[in-house]
């Protein structure tokens, strides 16, 4: 699993790669209410805001991690928020996106890096 | 520069108590406040209203007032600058106020209460300068001073039962009683009011005694302690204005929909009518309507509109009308929910309110929200 400073998870599936939010992201968040995911088909650049997550509290905007185009989203998460809460790096999972410039995945932190961040 | 960082927060008394509890901490009103608790702000909010949540509310400001020819002669003193009937304010009784300026605009919202031999007010963490220096500025013949206590709020349906397990005397208190006691040898100020649309409690007392009282309470099985996040989300549901958002300096009370606090004595006509400052704006505005009015509304889908967020009369095209004041998710209702101030010609009842660019519909709701629940 990799990560973005961000607070985003990024695992490999086949020729896409899963996206979520991390256990960290979601104890700063408190319990979320609604998150709003982009459409299938749907592209965006590095660094375009592609999700929103609202907790009870606020709105926070997730970014795409590098550029690609959407090909899962996870529609449990509309009826079923607090599933990023309860697992956010399961069930939790936001979206399924291609990578079209690999060369920006080894921007991407690795566990290592991630956990120097969030200490 | 030397390094000294004068912009550090003050805290209550009850810090060292909430890190105990495990609260993650926000700053509110130039205070480090308790936002949550491990349970959750979803959690606490649901407690609050099933069972009872302890507060710590010390940030708020506690003024007492006094005057040589005793109570009633601060009240009349304080209807020049409050619209409420406080001369008819008995001993043991509190009334909800507010601070008005000359165009009729809001400087604080407060409680006063009649204590028999002083009069006690609350007010607004944020406002406790500027209401000190109005009092200063325009009271005239009474002593008053801010007092650095510490202040409790115990809601929810089993606020009774928890508080009357150290002081049964509350129970026969009805809403916006207030009564002075000892209570296991501390002297508090107990009022049966509250900021959740439940029924419940403030309990005001020395620092010294702080502690060990709040400990007492979340001894009992049915307290959980309660942070800010779900302290405005209680308040939204209950329909209760946030000053800062439902009321400001450029809103009328009219406007923020709280003219029912403007009490028949100083309405046109009372017995004791105007008198107060804006009086002419905002008894032409209770006669004639104001140009902007404070509408609740609920949304279609889960997604929650926020404080900021435009609104606008049609789905598509058209100027804003107005703009949400307090606006997210009400645990209780389960769904989003907001309350908006938009330009009295457009009463509807269905307005669309712009997130992330597209316009949500939201339909007119009454409030509160949720259903009070006070002991009257």
């Amino acid at each position: 699993m990799r990560y973005t400073d961000d607070h985003e998870w990024i695992k490999a599936d086949g020729d896409a790669f899963t996206i979520g939010i991390t256990n960290h992201a979601q104890e700063a968040l408190g319990d979320i209410v609604f998150v709003e995911l982009p459409a299938v088909g749907d592209s965006f650049s590095k660094g375009d805001v592609m999700a929103t997550v609202e907790s009870v509290k606020a709105a926070s905007d997730i970014y795409a991690p590098f550029d690609g185009e959407i090909t899962a989203a996870n529609e449990a998460l509309a009826d079923e928020p607090g599933t990023v809460n309860a697992a956010p790096t399961a069930g939790g999972w936001f979206v399924k996106m291609t990578a079209t410039d690999t060369s920006q995945l080894d921007a991407l932190l690795d566990q290592a890096a991630y956990d120097a961040l969030i200490d | 520069m030397i390094g000294i960082d004068v912009s550090e927060a003050l805290k209550t008394v009850f810090y060292p108590l909430h890190q105990e509890l495990g609260a993650q901490f926000t700053t509110f009103a130039g205070y480090d406040m308790p936002l949550r608790y491990p349970m959750g702000a979803l959690d606490e909010h649901l407690h609050t209203r099933t069972a009872a949540g302890l507060f710590d509310v010390s940030h708020m400001g506690q003024i007492f007032l006094s005057a040589p020819d005793g109570v009633p002669a601060v009240m009349a003193a304080l209807e020049a600058l409050v619209p409420v009937d406080l001369l008819a304010l008995k001993p043991g009784r509190q009334r909800y106020g507010l601070f008005t300026t000359p165009d009729g605009g809001v400087i604080d919202d407060l409680m006063v209460a009649n204590l028999g031999d002083r009069v006690y007010m609350v007010v607004n963490a944020g406002c406790k300068a500027a209401d000190m220096a109005h009092l200063q500025a325009h009271l005239q013949g009474v002593e008053f001073a801010l007092h650095e206590r510490a202040l409790l709020a115990l809601q929810g349906p089993k606020a009774v039962e928890a508080l009357a397990s150290l002081a049964p005397e509350v129970a026969n208190m009805k809403f916006m009683d207030v009564r002075e006691m000892t209570v296991g040898g501390a002297d508090v100020i107990v009022a049966r009011a509250g900021y959740t649309g439940e029924d419940g409690f403030e309990i005001s007392l020395d620092n010294a005694d702080a502690e060990a009282f709040a400990r007492k309470l979340l001894a009992h099985e049915a307290v959980a302690p309660i942070g800010l996040v779900a302290r405005d989300t209680l308040r939204l549901e209950a329909g209760l204005s946030l000053y800062g958002h439902e009321l400001g300096l450029d809103m009328t009370p009219i406007e923020s929909g709280i003219g029912w606090a403007i009490n028949k004595a100083r309405r046109a006509g009372g017995a004791r009518q105007g008198g107060f400052p804006g009086a002419a704006r905002i008894l032409d505005e209770m006669a004639n309507g104001a140009k902007r009015m404070l509408v609740a509304v609920t949304g279609e889908t889960r997604a929650p509109v926020r404080e900021g967020a435009q609104v606008f009369a049609r789905a598509e095209g058209g100027e804003a009308i107005g703009h949400v004041t307090s606006g997210g998710f009400g645990p209780s209702l389960g769904g989003p929910c907001a309350l908006a101030l938009v330009d009295a010609g457009h009463d509807a009842e269905r307005y669309y309110a712009e997130v992330r660019g597209r316009r949500l519909a939201m339909n007119r709701a009454t409030l509160p929200f949720t259903p009070h629940n006070y002991a009257r």
